[in-house]
């Protein structure tokens, strides 16, 4: 029987971050979804930044500073190691507008591949897995396209 | 929040971003792999979502049933079961597919791969959290339903 299709590495990822999920959400109360936490972070510090009010990590904003920062933490923790992060094969122009189009659907979409795709998946959100496929099928869309148009030199 | 809930906010950070590294969701040639159905296709990040979604979906039940979560006063705003993403929310669950199909990034993996230092990653992180504020900026014209 061939394995080719199964990955080890990929299962355990996968298991990782369902379980840093299930850890922000029973201690927490947090559902784990990184455009929501990014987005509002982000809102919240140009609110504050609107209002030249001082204290730039309060409340809300503070846990969501943390677990962004963990984020950017737990990349560097992998530096160096054969799962280091790598640069995207497409050019810089198409990045600048994949950047936007990130943010802005995500917000937009109430939700990115870890809120809908995980979290909501697993709580069996009939809408979040309206939004998986239709970010998925946009996506396979947008892949086909930079292939047919030789982008990924 | 209290110190030690606010702990918990930074680990499960860190371990979001170890499982996305060994997922392989920091290699965005690799998502984009996934994602070409019609060429090369290389299924082995759907491994990363059976993980992510069965492990999230075992714990989850039991923490629901608990009165208030383990560190925090109350639980956070969790929509309705049943209700429709309005039409705008979809065609924003679009958008962001194009642009993960177009780069490879989705939110997550970016921020994990800021440790490569590479340009052009930065560059998008930028511009993601440009696209977050247009949003905000954009929203403020629409009248609400």
């Amino acid at each position: 029987m061939s394995l080719d299709w199964f990955s080890l590495e990929a299962l355990l990822g996968g298991i990782l971050i369902g379980f840093a999920s299930a850890l922000l959400f029973s201690f927490n109360g947090r559902i784990a979804g990184i455009s929501g936490i990014a987005g509002q972070w982000f809102q919240w510090v140009r609110e504050r930044v609107q209002t030249k009010s001082p204290s730039v990590f309060r409340g809300d904003a503070l846990w969501r500073f943390l677990f962004l920062s963990g984020l950017i933490v737990g990349g560097f923790l992998m530096q160096g190691t054969e799962y280091s992060a790598q640069p995207s094969p497409v050019g810089l122009p198409l990045v600048i507008a994949a950047g936007l189009l990130v943010g802005m659907g995500t917000r937009m979409g109430w939700g990115c591949t870890s809120g809908h795709g995980v979290c909501g998946l697993a709580r069996f959100s009939g809408r979040s897995l309206f939004a998986t496929l239709l970010f998925m099928g946009a996506g396979m869309l947008a892949v086909s396209i930079v292939r047919l148009m030789g982008g990924f030199s | 929040m209290n110190r030690p809930a606010l702990f918990i906010s930074f680990l499960s950070g860190v371990l979001f971003a170890v499982g996305l590294s060994l997922g392989g969701m920091t290699n965005p040639e690799k998502v984009m792999a996934f994602l070409d159905i019609g060429g090369a296709w290389d299924p082995a990040l759907a491994w990363v979502m059976v993980g992510a979604t069965g492990t999230f979906a075992s714990i989850h039940p039991f923490a629901a049933r608990l009165k208030k979560p383990l560190f925090a006063k109350d639980w956070s705003h969790i929509p309705k079961r049943g209700t429709d993403l309005p039409l705008l929310a979809k065609v924003g669950n679009v958008l962001f597919g194009v642009g993960w199909g177009l780069a490879g990034f989705c939110p997550g993996p970016a921020l994990a791969s800021v440790s490569s230092a590479e340009f052009s990653t930065l560059a998008f992180i930028l511009t993601m959290f440009g696209g977050f504020w247009l949003w905000d900026g954009l929203r403020t014209w629409i009248p609400q339903s």
